[in-house]
């Protein structure tokens, strides 16, 4: 994992500092709301439903004991004792004081943790794959990558106030598991002759002009990497639109102009910026990528699994998956018991995760944009004795990637942006499918809710995606089908007039329905929809 | 009837307008007319809420309510964490509130 040099110390410990200040001439008067706001939200810090609300950045989903630990004790000591950990990776606390927001960014300073740029029009935290430096088919760890452009975008004075949010997703393989063409740049470490470079996808995002990204360019060595990419934030600054908030995400200026123009202006700009050298040397891209060596595996780990205990079995098989270590596995937590809340997870079972990692995992945990959490490296042969800890934790939800992986913003319940509840949708349609040879039988199934157009549950890329409205007043949901935010990706179909909370939970039983009576062998529910169209769906709801 | 509310600017909570001072508990919010700008602006200058506005409401059994399903989940809490609602005594308080 790398960690904070003194520079990025001092930068993060500077900036707690300035906070204080700024609230503290906040609560005396000093400041206005409409001076402080931006200040505060430089920070992370949300005036959210019902409180402030404070959203931690976790760098591209990676964290260690030490730093859930931290998480977990604000829980307990600041906030009401859990957390919710989010689509773009991170941790939002929904009961923050304002008075004791600048003691929290200081003990998260501690343990080289921030909520810097996870607001505010500007590059907010880089996105990858949660099982980068693991998985079996990645041509190199993309961590690297994504901590160097981390470096790079904080405090980058050129892009601190750009038109809107600017969000990254990097992966290194070719099986997509952080919606990277849904992003505003995509990125793809891929091989070439031997050396590694990006390929750049841009213009992508959900929101409420949902775009997939496109490709603008097919290989940029690492050597070029932060010059290309200032060359493509400089003609998004220059050129995006400021006048409307609504259109002014990078994706409507690659849509107006076209893919191919707005490659043609970045290579202008490419060209222009050789002189200024701001790339870094080689050299200083392996000193960070030696912070991501591998951990010290054992060679001789035993590639068996004893899967006598069925409720184990079925665990193994759902939420275990293939590391590219033999005797190794990538374990996924689920945070998606049944009748609970997606992404939320209590600071005791933060605290019991964290000591998971550190007795299992080489200290290491990931966060996933499906909001579960990872293990990353665990011995397959102590898969069993984990397995009975997170059962004891409630952690052990065989459910990774079935029906009941519900996706879920945080919705009306706590966003002051939402037109609906998500989770009592969520909670519902999980208890509606509860069975878990019932879920199993399904197969693959991404359900994806959204509280508004906004999209923060990805409905637009789920195989089901459910969008949240107000109907004068009451609480209405629309039915998608069809969406992917993985390699396959595709924008999700809305398949008719919506429904009220109890009539979503039935509509999405009618479409799964419909698919176990039409599917053929081997197909998910995506596929299924792919090959029969709309139209059978549409018939069973509205007949 | 018109509800003036907003949020503590020290702790954030959620409160409401009652004539003379803010309560955390809807059902004391008083009917402001047409003096909700006014009281807000100033109330907001003595640093006493932050980002207050005013909003429809409607009286119902147990006292003053909003019209509107966003302010009611502000006025209980989130309806999904009954523990952490106003009336966490009451299990059934989301469904009268909404």
């Amino acid at each position: 994992m790398y960690r904070y040099d003194q520079y990025d110390q001092n930068i993060v410990d500077t900036r707690v500092a300035e906070f204080r200040d700024q609230v503290e001439r906040r609560l005396s008067g000093a400041l206005t709301e409409d001076q402080f706001k931006p200040l505060r939200l430089m920070n992370g810090l949300y005036l959210q439903l019902h409180a402030y609300m404070l959203r931690v950045a976790i760098p591209y989903g990676t964290l260690d004991g030490r730093q859930m630990r931290m998480l977990a004790r604000i829980a307990r000591e600041y906030d009401r004792g859990y957390g919710h950990f989010t689509t773009r990776q991170n941790l939002q606390y929904n009961w923050i004081k304002l008075s004791e927001a600048p003691d929290i960014l200081a003990d998260l300073a501690t343990v080289e943790m921030h909520a810097i740029q996870t607001s505010g029009n500007c590059i907010r935290n880089i996105s990858s794959d949660q099982f980068a430096g693991a998985a079996a088919d990645e041509v190199t760890d993309p961590r690297p990558w994504a901590e160097l452009l981390r470096q790079w975008s904080t405090f980058h004075p050129e892009f601190s106030y750009l038109p809107r949010k600017f969000k990254f997703a990097v992966i290194a393989s070719d099986e997509d598991r952080a919606a990277m063409r849904l992003h505003d740049i995509g990125i793809q470490i891929v091989e070439r002759d031997g050396t590694f470079g990006a390929r750049i996808y841009a213009g992508g995002g959900m929101g409420r002009t949902p775009i997939i990204g496109k490709e603008i360019k097919d290989f940029v060595p690492v050597t070029n990497l932060l010059s290309y990419l200032e060359a493509c934030l400089r003609v998004y600054n220059r050129h995006g639109r400021r006048d409307n908030m609504y259109k002014a995400r990078i994706k409507i200026l690659v849509n107006d102009l076209g893919a191919e123009e707005y490659a043609r202006q970045v290579e202008e700009e490419f060209a222009a910026m050789e002189t200024l050298d701001i790339d870094p040397p080689l050299a200083e891209f392996e000193r960070i990528a030696g912070y991501f060596a591998p951990p010290a595996f054992d060679a001789n780990a035993p590639d068996e699994v004893d899967r006598s205990d069925p409720d184990f079995a079925v665990w193994v098989d759902q939420n275990v998956k293939a590391h590219k270590q033999s005797g190794y596995a990538l374990v996924t937590i689920s945070l998606k018991p049944v009748g609970g809340i997606p992404g939320d997870a209590s600071a005791d079972q933060m605290d019991v995760m964290a000591g998971l990692a550190e007795r299992y995992s080489f200290d290491e945990l990931r966060v996933t944009h499906a909001q579960n959490i990872v293990l990353p490296h665990v011995k397959k042969a102590d898969l069993y004795a984990l397995w009975q800890r997170l059962s004891k934790a409630g952690l052990a939800e065989a459910n990774l990637d079935l029906i009941s992986d519900i996706i879920a913003c945080p919705g009306l319940d706590y966003c002051s942006l939402a037109n609906a509840r998500s989770i009592p949708v969520a909670q519902k349609i999980a208890k509606r499918f509860s069975d878990a040879k019932r879920q199993r039988e399904l197969g693959e199934l991404k359900l994806k809710i959204s509280g508004c157009i906004n999209a923060c549950g990805h409905h637009h890329a789920g195989h089901i995606g459910i969008l949240g409205v107000d109907r004068k007043g009451t609480e209405n949901y629309q039915l998608l089908l069809g969406g992917s935010g993985a390699e396959d990706v595709s924008l999700a179909k809305i398949t008719g007039p919506g429904f009220d909370e109890a009539g979503i939970v039935d509509a999405v039983e009618k479409v799964t329905d419909v698919y176990l009576n039409a599917r053929t062998e081997g197909e998910r529910f995506v596929d299924t929809y792919r090959r029969v169209g709309m139209e059978p769906f549409k018939e069973a709801l509205y007949g | 009837m018109k509800i003036l509310t907003g949020n503590d600017l020290a702790t954030g909570d959620v409160v409401w307008w009652t004539g003379s001072g803010w309560s955390r508990h809807v059902e004391d919010a008083a009917d402001v007319g047409d003096q909700g700008e006014a009281i807000a602006h100033a109330e907001e200058g003595a640093r006493r809420v932050n980002s207050p506005y005013v909003i429809d409401g409607e009286q119902s059994d147990s006292g003053p309510r909003p019209a509107h399903i966003k302010d009611r989940v502000r006025a209980l809490g989130p309806t999904v964490r009954p523990d952490l609602t106003l009336k966490p005594a009451d299990p059934d308080a989301a469904n009268r509130v909404l």
